[in-house]
């Protein structure tokens, strides 16, 4: 609303996808963990605890219904239909107000036993970085949270603080990270304490005469101080993993990294579903030892 | 003794001349990106009109964020012992002072000559600063000048859950969908905002000659919300409050300088 432009440069790609490998029919427990946050929605749909198929788009103004068209989204590439699901659990921001949910666990719970499964029972450092929030979670090679660090209370470091530069700076934000590395020297970074005072900075930048890039360079950095700080606060172990959307911008991940000297984790899947697979997790869980509906 | 005092700020650089206890000329401008370009203008502007010339001054007092560019001052003065001595200035009666700029706010407490006993200060966010209104304008699609006589016109005492100034922005635009009245939608943007500047001066303490300076107590919603989250029949706002701290840059100057 404040700064409208033409073209929406926050705007990421919504996805979903189907395991062809996998038939339905022949599983026991079909599970689905919906994670309703501020500013993204998943659904993961877990056959017998594997991957089945998930859907990944943008929350809208209401959270039942942003779940419900997550969980469309999920099954829209599968033959399954909202009645054979066996167990659903709702996290994240709007969990409360996941109506098909037979219960709710917390992200901080999802998110390690996501990462956990995504990443692999080496994970002991799980970061994070969703829409409106950063939380640095320690958790056991079982994915059990054993000590947790948020910052939910300010925009600076979260992906909706991205979202504004974006906006500001007319940049696709798929393009944020690798364009933030295309620059001769790497600036000093701006605040890492508030958006608006980045913003400003930013401002002042351009008008100085630095390019675009740079200018990103020097958000992106300042973004990187800022979760290092939040990190360094709980204590880092090896087995570092990245989930939610800013795992997907180097331009962050790859400032942080240089900073902690800690290579972090890789994963075949897409960040932003860790809290809705955990979620999937604990209700496949919860099926075996036959707490599950069965229809 | 004729004084200056220039306070170079986030947004605006102002500057103020002082005769013997007395304010005779004022200029401000926009800070822009040259500080040092901003600080000469709105000294000028001062010079000006005060019927005065650079060679008049005996003492020229800096302070504010941008004190380092203000190469004609021979005293530098932190902002804190600036709006400590401009409060003493315009209410000798007066023990707290708080300052609200664009990007910073700050409180003091002071003894009867002025001098600083505490302080607290605000710069790491802008959720307590006139940014935070602005903001809050741009999304509510009105003027600054209007924001304030509109949460005036409000009863309704709705809360807002956003503490940061970006997250704020989408509360306001959810609010505005939940068709809620504009005015109450300005009103809560005052109570909060209120709430987070009462919750810095309550650190250093509360007395009841409170002086209000900066460009935000020219907003008479957010004046009203921080009389009534203090509790307090009155905040005390000198003429033009936006030059207080200028005015306690030439009062310091006058008084250290040699």
């Amino acid at each position: 609303m404040a700064e409208e432009t033409k073209r929406e440069y926050w705007r990421w790609e919504e996805t979903n996808w189907v395991n062809p490998d996998i038939k339905w029919e022949d599983r026991e427990f079909i599970t689905v963990g919906i994670d309703v946050g501020s500013v993204s929605s998943q659904a993961v749909i877990m056959a017998d605890g594997e991957f089945f198929a998930y859907g990944n788009m943008r929350t809208g103004s209401d959270s039942p219904d942003s779940a419900r068209n997550a969980l469309k989204f999920a099954l829209a590439k599968t033959t399954l239909t909202e009645d054979k699901l066996h167990f659903c659990i709702g996290t994240g921001y709007g969990r409360v107000n996941v109506p098909m949910a037979n219960r709710t666990v917390t992200e901080i719970a999802c998110h390690a036993r996501g990462a956990n499964f995504m990443y692999g029972p080496e994970v002991r450092t799980v970061l994070d970085v969703g829409g409106q929030d950063i939380k640095a979670i320690r958790c056991d090679d079982k994915g059990k949270v054993t000590n947790f660090l948020m910052n939910d209370k300010c925009a600076a470091g979260t992906g909706r603080g991205m979202e504004v530069f974006a906006d500001l700076l007319q940049v696709p934000i798929g393009e944020v990270g690798e364009r933030s590395f295309q620059i001769d020297t790497e600036p000093a970074p701006v605040s890492s304490t508030c958006v608006v005072y980045a913003k400003s900075e930013a401002t002042g930048l351009l008008r100085k005469g630095l390019k675009t890039n740079e200018v990103l360079a020097a958000y992106c950095s300042a973004m990187a101080d800022r979760i290092y700080s939040l990190l360094e606060r709980l204590g880092v172990e090896p087995g570092f993993a990245v989930t939610g959307g800013m795992a997907k911008n180097r331009g962050v991940i790859d400032r942080l990294k240089k900073k902690m000297g800690i290579e972090p984790l890789k994963t075949k899947w897409d960040t932003q579903l860790a809290g809705a697979a955990g979620a999937a997790l604990f209700g496949h869980a919860l099926c075996k030892k036959g707490k599950g509906r069965r229809k | 003794m004729i004084t200056a005092g220039i306070d170079c700020g986030a947004k605006n650089t102002k500057s103020v001349i002082i005769k013997d206890g007395k304010i005779i000329g004022r200029g401000s401008v926009m800070t822009g990106f040259e500080q040092s370009e901003a600080v000469r203008a709105s000294l000028d502007m001062a010079l000006k009109d005060a019927g005065l010339s650079l060679h008049d001054l005996a003492h020229v007092g800096g302070t504010g964020s941008g004190a380092k560019a203000i190469k004609e001052a021979d005293v530098t003065v932190n902002d804190i012992k600036a709006i400590a001595a401009a409060a003493n200035f315009f209410f000798p009666t007066s023990r707290t002072v708080a300052d609200v700029g664009a990007e910073e706010g700050r409180a003091a407490k002071l003894d009867e000559k002025g001098n600083v006993v505490d302080f607290a200060i605000n710069e790491k966010c802008a959720a307590g600063a006139g940014a935070f209104i602005e903001a809050m304008a741009r999304a509510l699609e009105t003027s600054l000048t209007e924001m304030g006589p509109m949460a005036l016109s409000s009863d309704n005492a709705i809360p807002m859950n956003a503490q940061c100034t970006i997250f704020a922005e989408s509360e306001v635009v959810g609010l505005i969908h939940a068709k809620t009245p504009r005015r109450d939608i300005s009103k809560a943007i005052h109570d909060a905002m209120a709430g987070r500047i009462v919750s810095m001066i309550r650190r250093i303490g509360v007395n009841p000659d409170i002086v209000m300076l900066g460009g935000v107590a020219y907003n008479p919603g957010f004046v009203e919300a921080l009389r009534r989250e203090l509790g307090l029949d009155k905040v005390c706002i000198p003429e033009k409050p936006e030059f207080g701290a200028a005015v306690g840059a030439a009062v310091v100057a006058a008084k250290n300088g040699n």
